[in-house]
């Protein structure tokens, strides 16, 4: 187990390492020039001005020099300057991450609650009429493309009901909890919705096989209420899959939504992410992505771990 | 299982058939009509028309026809790569079998939403695309097609070889081997029949992901480049106008959404009646 884990972790370590030269190169080649956009903005800059800061900023340096000085300073702490916030990478990361973390968080308690219900109740009566519904509704869930579902959600809700704010994470001048909350709901019902068929899925495919089993049976026989079957039995072995949906969830909860935070102007890392591809911010690009795919990696670290810890039956060499 | 079927063939029939039908009648897809702008439904435009005065329907299809060429296109040739690195990785075995499986693995594990962001957002010019060239129509179908490729491989590759694996050290297949079939013609003939089902099942499932995939590119305006229709563009334009005209919204989603729900339940029914396990199970 300890082998395993160290063997992964190098795997990870290597991983980052090659994608962070591919992102850094890619970004490289995505429409616009930093020196180009200041000399827009600043008609009175000649061309020997543009030679001079191509040299401050080492911008006259081959690609893997300047990669290299890049990963010097980022093992350093110093992930640079971000040119769409006017502050340091770090200090325009935390807080995005930290609204991210608040609206993935309460999307996945959600979603996973109800799916817990919806897919054990489909469990219990395998090609019943409920079960013909919920995965009906599990399907209609997957097929939905998420900005369409924000899309009508904002026209039904924000522009037609005026019942809740459209976007943002909170009205401007007001630290109220109400008024966050309020403006919460939209993105995570959007959330919600686009990922409970997936999860309802799994629990139901679970529960289904747990059900199936021996020991249950045999609480059945000796006369087990319904209830104690359910949440004592058949829980416990269902739970093993659906803990590795959880520990898969961490990586968005770091990488953000970028379609919903984008639709709802909820700033997150989803659209932080967004925004600096867009806005040729590079720094901040980098370090958002690395982060998402460090944390993506990691969740999937933890989701076999914890698959291996919850099932004795299965062991990694 | 037959109700998704008879929904997507007939949302394929009406994609395709639409625009030329309509070209036929005088109505083009990208045909602009500034006096008869955001019209309501009537006879000569049963949907209405769009913020440019274009006819809603013949757009939708012709939308369509974009949309699912491209999930068609990038399904198969994502099957086709998947295919080739499964039986490769799963015969070779080995070294090759852990580098291939190292690289699926890798690619899985990525958060892939925000990196083809990136690349649906790289300025070709930059690679040495001359820029007439890189500003065309085929060029942004190619780049969706090849971004959905570059994604979906690993689903059949992970199938492919694990089928391969099992299926490689059947009696059959040795008794090919004994009697001096070469590798391609083991892999062709005695493996490949053997995965075809589920390989069947994940590329239906992963049409509905392109569509899906290319309607968000095009939505956040990198995929599909305006005039060209397609829904996830048709979505782009419509979401500035959705408090003037919200049906402009409800069309193009739900073209998406019926297609995506279909290419789910007709790969679900598909997968029930090739996975025998589980009827015996029942």
């Amino acid at each position: 187990m300890i082998r395993f884990t160290a063997i992964r972790l190098v795997e990870i370590a290597a991983t980052v390492l090659v994608m962070s030269f591919v992102i850094y190169a890619v970004i490289g080649l995505m429409p616009g020039d930093p020196i180009d956009l200041m000399r827009q903005a600043d008609p009175r800059m000649s061309a020997a001005d543009v030679v001079r800061l191509k040299a401050v900023y080492g911008l006259d340096q081959p690609l893997f020099a300047r990669y290299l000085e890049w990963l010097r300073q980022a093992l350093a702490g110093d992930l640079g300057y971000s040119r769409l916030f006017a502050a340091p990478v770090w200090s325009a990361l935390l807080p995005r991450l930290g609204n991210s973390l608040v609206l993935m968080g309460s999307s996945f308690v959600l979603a996973l609650g109800l799916a817990l219900g919806l897919g054990t109740a489909a469990a219990r009566r395998p090609n019943s009429r409920l079960d013909a519904a919920i995965n009906l509704f599990c399907f209609a869930g997957v097929s939905m493309p998420t900005f369409w579902l924000a899309l009508i959600l904002i026209l039904v809700f924000a522009a037609g009901l005026g019942w809740l704010p459209a976007s943002g994470v909170a009205t401007a001048g007001t630290s109220d909890l109400g008024d966050r909350l309020a403006h919460l709901v939209l993105p995570v019902a959007t959330l919600t919705l686009a990922s409970i068929g997936g999860y309802t899925r799994y629990v139901r495919a679970a529960m289904k096989e747990a059900l199936a089993q021996d020991h249950v049976r045999t609480a059945r026989a000796k006369g087990a209420s319904e209830a104690r079957i359910i949440l004592h039995h058949a829980m416990r072995s269902a739970m093993i899959p659906v803990t590795t949906i959880l520990a898969l969830s961490f990586g968005g909860l770091v990488s953000g939504a970028l379609v919903t935070e984008t639709m709802f102007a909820y700033p997150g890392m989803g659209k932080l992410i967004f925004d600096a591809v867009m806005g040729n911010d590079y720094n901040l690009a980098l370090a958002a992505l690395l982060l998402a795919t460090i944390a993506t990696m990691l969740a999937n670290l933890a989701a076999d771990l914890a698959y291996g810890w919850l099932d004795p039956r299965v062991s990694y060499r | 299982m037959r109700g998704p079927l008879l929904l997507l063939a007939g949302i394929a029939a009406i994609s395709f058939a639409g625009p030329p039908l309509g070209a036929a009648l005088g109505i083009d897809s990208n045909g602009v009509d500034l006096l008869n702008r955001l019209a309501g439904s009537s006879l000569s435009h049963p949907l209405g028309t769009d913020e440019l005065g274009r006819d809603v329907l013949v757009r939708l299809l012709a939308g369509g026809r974009v949309s699912l060429t491209i999930a068609l296109a990038a399904a198969l040739a994502a099957a086709a790569l998947g295919t080739l690195v499964g039986l490769v990785a799963g015969y070779l075995g080995g070294w090759t079998d852990r580098a291939l499986m190292r690289l699926t693995d890798a690619i899985i594990a990525l958060p892939l939403l925000p990196l083809l962001i990136v690349l649906a957002a790289l300025d070709l010019g930059k690679l040495g695309v001359p820029p007439a060239l890189a500003r065309s129509d085929d060029i942004s179908l190619l780049r969706i097609v090849l971004l959905a490729v570059l994604v979906g491989w690993t689903t059949a590759a992970r199938l492919v070889r694990g089928a391969t694996l099992v299926t490689r050290n059947r009696d059959f297949v040795r008794a090919a081997k004994s009697l001096g079939a070469g590798v391609p013609h083991i892999l062709w003939m005695h493996i490949l029949p053997n995965v075809l089902a589920p390989l069947i099942v994940a590329t239906t499932l992963s049409v509905g992901d392109v569509i899906l995939l290319e309607s968000v590119l095009s939505f956040l305006g990198l995929g599909i480049q305006p005039p060209l229709a397609s829904w996830g563009t048709m979505l782009s334009n419509a979401q500035e106008l959705i408090a003037s005209a919200p049906l402009l919204t409800i069309y193009p989603g739900a073209m998406i959404f019926l297609t995506v729900i279909a290419c789910n339940l007709y790969g679900d029914a598909l997968q029930q009646r090739f996975d025998h396990s589980e009827a015996v199970r029942v």
